[in-house]
């Protein structure tokens, strides 16, 4: 017996639409079911690993905070390993797996290099932490930054410097900046350089120092430090090397009046109290923090204490807050675009008006740069290992304490 | 500027020097010996590390005694090595030899990310942020003994070679190697000990790191250059160039952060490199070929 098939033309067009469709199928799938897929873009080895850990935190607690607000979310959670190289090839394949939207990536130089990749392939990048003014200042039509730039951050921490000063009515003569010489610190130093000559400080700023974050120690530039004579050392830095910067400022027994972070990750790291104990306590940061009286903040910390029974929220509040906050603008607006499509999604991510939200300021929205121009500082103190908020007074839960005690008297 | 803090800074780049002298120990007596290139040193000085890192963390062992069995493992794995994988290329081509050593490089340092990633491990001591002051020279407990420990072993490692048969024995197959065959010498046996022995070095080295440095496998190629720089620097083969090397780079790097650029210290050391090379190829205590 033969069987005779005969194959028209009409068949092959059905055939390849129906093929097609089966392609498509995962997308249209998500789509359908009202699910945004995003890539989470985070260093969560490497140089850089402590603070992206914390971030990734935050990323684990999101959806079940989403999921109450209505939102629909799947995260795919992605390691930048600490390298701009791949960060970019990792978001190249986050994007080629299915993801409608890129977060992340909390360094600055890795930020660039996967808004590089956005912008070409047109799928918005919400940026979570990364300060360096370029990424907003390059026209991209595909990013938005819900953080502060560099010169936001160190104008916001040089004017809560100013209050810390009367609050504890310490008196300054001389301060001396000393930051990794990274692209966020080399940012910072710039701001520094020229925000603070127009900020009427009551101190004067005798140097800069720069200084490469992957040195094995800081003991020669404490000295260098040390022989400038400083009241206040403002620094830019990351968990390690501020580890490695308040060792050495030990073993040289030098004590400011305070070390204070005009906005930068660090000294607020669970790495950092882990690793000094008591010698981590009255440093200060001045930064965006968690607002502890908003309802949405609540909700976060109970869904972090369940997600990440072994971490306290207080010591990832930053980073977890700003993750949450990327992912929370990405749900809200492909709920009200509607599509996963990158640019009707895109256009519903600049238009965002959020006022409840996770950290301290007024309502989530961008410039036409793709700026938040509304997000506030606090002053935070490390206090018994854990960062308290000292200023501004509204918010603080604690008075601050400067001069910070000598090393030799803690425990 | 008060001249006590020049002084600190000397001794600090005197003190991190010798360590990093004795990590280029290891490198020029294989060089002058075997005539290999260990391609590879870097990688096995941050294996070290990370043995006297687990040793702490396990054991409390604090990692300048740990230098002692590390140094011992290190010794029996360079003879092992040398004897059934490099001995093989020691008389072909040199670009066999430097894929090989590379080749083992590149699976040393990816094997120790896939076993503790790329994060940076810390062995914190009880003394970690002790010091010593003397005439307002503020000088840090860690360094002082790891500088202490460097110089006992290269002590030793002179003696060996000065005083000892064997060392004579090994110093005859460097000047003249088919003499020392003629004369009955097991040469294939001496050039495993060597190679064992600067692997001990490298070993010990790598131990004593961990007081001064956070152990992360993407030290290693950094160390590797750092060993070559001072090698080149002190001379190919020198022993006493090794460890006159690490104080030059080490006093140039903590000068050029203090009066210079913490960021730049490195562009002096590849600067002093150039023109060791330029003025002096031999480096400062290497003989002319």
């Amino acid at each position: 017996m033969t069987l005779k098939t005969s194959v028209s033309r009409r068949a092959v067009l059905a055939g390849a639409a129906a093929g097609s469709a089966a392609l498509a199928a995962p997308a249209i799938v998500s789509a359908q079911a009202g699910t945004l897929r995003i890539g989470v873009l985070l260093p969560r080895s490497g140089l850089l690993a402590q603070a992206g850990q914390s971030c990734h935190r935050g990323a684990l607690a999101a959806p079940r905070v989403l999921a109450e607000l209505g939102y629909r979310v799947e995260l795919v959670h992605v390691d930048t390993e600490s390298n701009a190289d791949i960060a970019r090839t990792q978001a190249e394949r986050l994007i080629n797996d299915g993801a409608h939207v890129l977060t992340g990536a909390f360094d600055s130089g890795h930020t660039l290099a996967v808004a590089q990749v956005c912008e070409q392939r047109q799928v918005p990048f919400v940026v979570n932490i990364a300060a360096a003014p370029p990424i907003t200042e390059q026209g991209l039509k595909f990013l938005v930054r819900n953080f502060q730039t560099g010169p936001q951050l160190v104008t916001n921490g040089l004017r809560l410097i100013n209050s810390l000063i009367a609050a504890t009515k310490i008196d300054p003569k001389r301060a001396v900046f000393l930051h990794a010489n990274d692209t966020f610190g080399q940012a910072q130093r710039n701001a520094m350089d020229a925000i603070f000559p127009r900020t009427n400080m009551p101190f004067q700023l005798v140097e800069s120092i720069a200084y490469d974050p992957r040195a094995q120690d800081l003991s020669v530039e404490v000295t260098r430090l040390r022989s400038l004579r400083p009241d206040l050392v403002l620094v830019v830095t990351r968990a390690s090397d501020a580890i490695k910067l308040v060792r050495d400022m030990v073993r040289q027994r030098f004590e400011p009046m305070g070390i204070v972070s005009p906005g930068s990750p660090g000294m607020y790291d669970e790495e950092f109290y882990q690793a000094l104990g008591p010698l981590a306590d009255f440093h200060v940061s001045n930064l965006p923090w968690v607002n502890p009286k908003s309802a949405m903040t609540q909700a976060l910390e109970r869904s972090f204490a369940t997600t990440n029974p072994g971490n306290r929220f207080a010591a990832d509040g930053f980073n977890a807050g700003f993750t949450f906050e990327a992912l929370l603008i990405a749900a809200d607006a492909f709920k009200r675009a509607g599509t996963t499509s990158g640019v009707p999604l895109m256009e519903a991510i600049r238009a965002t008006n959020l006022a409840e939200h996770v950290m301290i300021g007024g309502p989530i929205r961008f410039d036409e740069k793709g700026q938040n121009p509304n997000i506030g500082s606090a002053c935070v103190q490390n206090r018994g290992r854990t960062p308290v908020v000292v200023l501004p007074e509204d918010a603080a839960t604690m008075a601050p304490v400067l001069p910070m005690p000598g090393w030799q008297g803690r425990a | 500027m008060p001249f006590d803090f020049y002084v600190t800074v000397a001794v600090q780049g005197v003190l991190t020097g010798l360590v990093y002298g004795l990590m280029a120990l290891g490198l020029s007596v294989i060089f002058g010996v075997v005539r290999v290139v260990n391609f590879a040193h870097g990688e096995f000085a941050v294996v070290a590390m990370y043995l006297a890192f687990l040793g702490f963390a396990a054991f409390g062992l604090d990692p300048i005694l740990a230098m002692l069995p590390i140094g011992l493992g290190f010794f029996g794995l360079g003879y092992l090595l040398q004897r059934h994988l490099i001995n093989p290329f020691v008389g072909r081509p040199e670009h066999e030899q430097f894929i090989l050593l590379v080749g083992l490089a590149i699976v040393l340092v990816n094997g120790l990310l896939m076993l503790f990633g790329p994060d940076t491990r810390h062995a914190n001591l009880p003394y970690g942020f002790d010091s010593y002051e003397v005439a307002n020279v503020l000088i840090d407990k860690v360094r002082v003994y790891a500088a202490a420990a460097a110089l006992v072993v290269a002590a030793c490692l002179f003696a060996f070679f000065r005083w000892s048969r064997t060392g004579m024995a090994i110093r005859a197959c460097a000047d003249n190697l088919l003499g020392a065959a003629i004369v009955g010498l097991d040469v294939k046996h001496l050039y495993a000990l060597t190679f064992g022995l600067g692997m001990a070095c490298v070993g010990a080295a790598g131990a004593l790191m961990v007081v001064l440095a956070d152990a992360t496998p993407m030290l290693a190629p950094a160390f590797t250059l750092l060993a070559f720089t001072i090698v080149i620097v002190g001379g190919m083969g020198s022993m006493a160039g090794a460890l006159v090397g690490g104080i030059l780079i080490g006093v140039s790097e903590a000068f050029a952060s203090f009066l210079v650029a913490p960021s730049a210290k490195s562009m002096f050391s590849f600067a002093i490199l150039i023109a060791i090379l330029a003025l002096r190829p031999q480096g400062l205590l290497g003989r002319k070929p």
